[in-house]
């Protein structure tokens, strides 16, 4: 399975993405943002960071990049598209996903490891994943989700809420969100749930070592949904 | 030609900056305030000399990057 990671000049986690991508079996290139063309790709990745330093709004700036045109045409045309933390912010703001990150509600940059919950998994993602709670590691200035009434109602009457901050049961208290998201939404899918957007890092607990071992089985599970 | 743009938050997005500048300006003393937004402000210097077509360009820059319309409203304020 061949996979791309997209770098823009201020992405930091395009190499932790491309450990990942390789230690489950992907055969993973690192595309710069200047190129006009994707290599052949089963999934694109737009990693986190801090693209074009956060000038404007988060992730403005790479959304209109060079490669982002291709990026595109390749999500239209039905092609795995995820961004993860930064990569989220430059796909809400392609329009590709709906709504946008604002602000966290406390003005404070958050670093910590959440539990997310996954509520719909009849898409190329979490298909076949064995659990519905994960802990997943957060890193961010911008990730309170926001988007207009009548948006939340399309989005949660198309299934389109990729993921939820809860806690280790699964509950998706207010008291469990870190950032002000509306309903706690870490993670968002276009209508047709081929692009997806969230604001965890599941490349972060790929290593039992260092981290933890549930972004292990969402790659694991990834890789052989495309296959 | 100078165009002037200011972008603001919509109505109804939470903006937390403003409450505490709003917050901050309290404690200082400013007690008649009711409500702080913060917004943006851009000065562009456009190649273009008839004021309606160099606000027509600023508007779709405003329109294309400059303000993310589910969010923002934009307004462009001046010319020169």
């Amino acid at each position: 399975m061949k996979s791309s990671v997209i770098t823009f000049p201020g992405s930091n986690c395009d190499r932790d993405m491309d450990v990942a991508l390789k230690k489950f079996g992907f055969r993973n290139k690192m595309v710069w943002h200047n190129d006009i063309e994707l290599p052949k790709s089963d999934l694109v990745v737009l990693p986190g960071g801090f693209s074009y330093g956060d000038y404007l709004r988060c992730g403005s700036m790479a959304s209109k990049s060079k490669i982002m045109q291709s990026v595109i045409n390749f999500a239209k045309s039905g092609g795995l598209v995820m961004g993860v933390c930064n990569g989220f912010q430059i796909l809400v703001e392609t329009g590709l996903v709906p709504g946008v990150l604002l602000r966290n509600k406390y003005l404070e940059f958050i670093c910590k490891n959440v539990f997310i919950k996954i509520e719909n998994k009849d898409n190329p993602y979490f298909k076949n994943l064995e659990k519905d709670i994960f802990e997943f590691h957060i890193a961010h200035n911008e990730g309170n989700y926001f988007c207009t009434k009548d948006q939340l109602k399309e989005i949660e009457d198309n299934n389109q809420v990729a993921i939820y901050y809860c806690n280790n049961q699964g509950k998706t208290e207010e008291e469990f969100n870190p950032n002000g998201s509306i309903k706690n939404i870490a993670g968002i899918f276009n209508k047709e749930k081929n692009v997806l957007g969230m604001m965890p890092h599941p490349e972060r607990m790929i290593d039992k070592s260092l981290s933890g071992e549930d972004g292990s089985l969402f790659f694991k599970n990834l890789i052989k949904n495309i296959k | 030609m100078k165009i002037s743009a200011i972008i603001t938050l919509k109505k109804d997005v939470l903006d937390p900056q403003g409450k505490v500048i709003h917050q901050t300006l309290d404690g200082m003393g400013f007690k008649d305030v009711s409500e702080v937004r913060q917004g943006k402000y851009f000065e562009i210097d456009v190649k273009e000399n008839d004021p309606n077509k160099a606000k027509g360009m600023v508007e779709d820059m405003c329109k294309k990057l400059l303000a993310n319309l589910v969010i923002e409203n934009y307004k462009i304020i001046e010319t020169q």
